[in-house]
């Protein structure tokens, strides 16, 4: 029949989608292994300040002193060869303003992952990340004119000292935890953005993260403020292609609303399966402030990411909507965490995590509420879907709330995919793999109705993807 | 002939047989309604022909247009022309029935053809008042928290965008009252040409007095036991299975004495 052609079809193109890359001529590399020597190399061609090479350094120092938090976090972590990765690679150090000055390869890179034809349609800038550099960064002349900065970090740290250093690693220090420590010794690329006070950013700010070479760590170093009334969406996505080896990919991203801002920032990211992919994400929330984390992981190998808001000012409000597909050989150990820090603080997590094959995904999630406040509430919110008899989920929910004025809601639940369910549909016509996908889309479906048009559709279709490799 | 023909045909659900010689061909245009008793396999009759994988056949066909149903994935026998109107309808929550209708329409088309959303829409409207569901349904979830006369309608109303050759409807008249009764009679009734044929699983001839049948066939133990016309409804209305099982049986018994030379 021609819909099963037709499948297959879409699957070959499909899964081919992030997994292709080009040999590419680095002209700056910085070798295998880590120690001051490569920080110095890094620092080097970056031209950096004398201060954050000390604080690169000192943060190396913390990095090698923490254990891995294997106590409560995944052995997996301890299959991570720190000296069998590559901490700086670069073909050009200062990104383009137009495509057509971006390197042949790279450029034909980010034409088939779709990147300029999307900020084309609908986005209001772009930066586009190969490797440790942004190889394309532009945003339209409108927002300059308002006053809107979004460049690579950094072009923040050398053109906007005073804004960058004033907020610079103030919400995620070096010890915050091993991976920030690495991320702060090594950093490079990611965004930085600042929004001045009352401007409404309408289209959101895209930047999007390839990993081309092998055997290489990606350190994304992203900073966004919005100053007070400001508004701003941030979108990021992720692919690499399959290696032998495993790649490590440790960003760390910082996000300030001053009183009354707002910032959504999203994430879609579609990491090939032998992606260690440890992220440390947080936001600072002033008075009456929102910070939303829409959070979508599929793929990678081992995911710890658990996107945070201090909410520091009254009245402040935190989201995490977080979607994780955990598939066969894959873990997913997501969540959130709200700290309230001033009165009548509002948090709202909601997590949805599906489990294919022997894909485990973990929710861990971290409330706190200190008993001097009053007012403050928080809504959690875990689903669990299970598709096979041997897929695992856990959940382990922190919820520390003292003192009488405050109110916390947690909702847990775990289904399975029947078998009834997929004959129905099947009765219907779909294959057993599309009646899977849309049982999957379903049970996501009220989430992914919070997102740009443009992003639900990509979701749907990596669901789509790791369904159809799941049934055979 | 294009027809559903199944012939001999035993399944079992674990240890247990229970189809045991079926025989029943359905021809093209024709209606059919399947009456017994509780425990008879009318259900798994169902079942089986659409392909459930709990239900093991051990013996026997069953072919549609000339093609075997048996060998093919419940999807494959969908796409040929065969739909089932489930007794206890799944819920599928979170997917949209306009957005189940049209993936279901969509895995019917060849490779780089795809479904008119206006068209679709305009047809799905019409079916929908036909059946009166409220036009606010397609955006609700398949089935989930559908009261039951919901769910049988929402049955009928896939079964009038799927257009099937086929149709299997498995109790659909349990749990109705007199005018979603009607109103789904109305629905089938609205389908019957030269091209549609339907079988009606039912207990009680209440809906064969909306739709009415060409035969109906009475199956007991796994087998068809008695076929007639719409007559024989109305006389198992009246004279109860028992009377009806016991002449069948003591009729079975004598014509097996007649096959034996004495």
């Amino acid at each position: 029949m021609n819909p099963t052609t037709q499948q297959k079809h879409e699957l070959n193109f499909d899964l081919e989608f992030g997994n292709f890359y080009y040999t590419e001529h680095y002209t700056y590399d910085a070798g295998y292994g880590l120690s001051e020597r490569t920080i110095d190399y890094i620092c080097d061609v970056k031209n950096d300040a004398p201060w954050i090479r000390e604080f690169r350094k000192k943060a190396l120092h913390i990095f090698l002193n923490k254990p891995n938090p294997t106590h409560w976090a995944s052995a997996d972590l301890n299959n991570i060869d720190y000296n069998h990765i590559r901490y700086y690679l670069a073909k050009d150090k200062h990104p383009r303003r137009s495509w057509e000055e971006v390197p042949e390869n790279v450029k034909k890179t980010f034409e088939r992952l779709g990147i300029p034809e999307k900020e084309r349609k609908f986005l209001a800038g772009v930066e586009a990340q190969f490797d440790s550099e942004a190889a394309y960064s532009n945003m339209k002349e409108e927002l300059a004119k308002q006053g809107v900065i979004f460049v690579g970090s950094t072009e923040g740290l050398n053109n906007y000292p005073d804004i960058f250093k004033k907020w610079f690693s103030k919400v995620i220090p070096p010890g915050d935890n091993k991976f920030a420590a690495l991320n702060s010794a090594v950093f490079s690329g990611g965004s930085f953005i600042y929004v001045p006070p009352g401007v409404k950013v309408r289209q959101p700010l895209q930047a999007y993260f390839r990993i081309n070479a092998e055997n290489f760590g990606q350190f994304e170093r992203t900073l966004i403020i919005a100053d007070e009334g400001a508004e701003v969406t941030y979108m990021e996505g992720c692919t690499a292609p399959r290696f032998e080896t495993s790649t490590l990919h440790s960003a760390v991203v910082e996000l300030v609303a001053l009183p009354g801002a707002k910032i959504q920032y999203i994430t879609v990211q579609n990491w090939s399966p032998n992606v260690y992919n440890l992220v440390t994400k947080r936001g600072l929330a002033f008075a009456e402030a929102q910070i939303k984390w829409i959070d979508c992981n599929i793929g990678s190998r081992l995911t710890m990411k658990y996107p945070g808001v201090i909410l520091k000012g009254p009245k402040a409000r935190g989201e995490v909507i977080s979607i994780a597909l955990a598939n066969n050989g894959q873990h997913q150990d997501t969540g959130a965490k709200m700290i309230h820090a001033a009165d009548e603080t509002t948090s709202n997590i909601v997590s949805k995590s599906i489990s294919i094959g022997n894909g485990r995904a973990t929710y861990r999630g971290l409330v706190h509420i200190p008993s001097h406040l009053r007012g403050c509430k928080n809504n959690t919110e875990c689903d669990a879907l299970l598709i096979h008899t041997d897929s695992r989920t856990d959940t382990y929910p922190a919820i520390v709330v003292k003192g009488q004025g405050n109110c916390v809601q947690h909702e847990a639940s775990v289904s399975k995919v029947s078998a009834e369910q997929i004959f129905y549909m099947q009765q219907r016509g779909l294959s057993e793999a599309q009646a899977m996908s849309l049982s999957v889309n379903g049970f996501v479906n009220d989430l992914v109705r919070q997102f740009p048009i443009e992003y639900s559709v990509e979701l749907k279709r990596l669901i789509d993807l790791e369904m159809e490799g799941s049934v055979g | 002939m294009q027809a559903l023909v199944i012939h001999n045909l035993h399944a079992r659900i674990g240890e247990r047989e229970i189809l045991k010689g079926l025989t029943l061909t359905v021809p093209l245009g024709e209606v059919h309604a399947i009456m017994g008793p509780n425990g008879s396999g009318k259900s798994t009759l169902a079942k089986v022909l659409a392909g459930h994988p709990e239900y093991e056949v051990t013996h026997g066909t069953a072919t549609l247009d000339g093609q075997d149903l048996l060998s093919l994935e419940p999807d494959a026998r969908a796409r040929l022309g065969l739909f089932l109107a489930f007794q206890y309808p799944c819920e599928i929550p979170g997917v949209s029935i306009a957005n189940f209708l049209r993936t279901a329409l969509q895995a019917r088309l060849a490779e780089g053809e795809e479904i008119d959303a206006i068209a679709f829409y305009q047809e799905l409207y019409e079916k929908m008042d036909l059946l009166q569901i409220d036009r606010s349904f397609t955006s609700r979830s398949v089935n989930d928290g559908f009261s039951g006369g919901e769910k049988k309608r929402c049955e009928i109303l896939q079964l009038a965008m799927l257009k099937p050759k086929y149709a299997i409807l498995d109790e659909t008249d349990s749990g109705l009252d007199i005018d979603a009764l009607k109103i789904v009679a109305n629905g089938v009734n609205s389908m019957r040409s030269p091209h549609f044929s339907a079988i009606i699983i039912t207990h009680y001839q209440r809906l064969l007095h909306y739709i009415q049948p060409d035969y109906v066939h009475v199956l007991v133990d796994g087998r068809i036991v008695r076929s007639g016309d719409k007559q024989l409804a109305i006389e198992l209305e009246e004279r109860g299975y028992d009377t009806i099982i016991e002449e069948a049986q003591a009729l079975a018994t004598a014509q097996k004495l007649e096959t034996f030379p004495h």
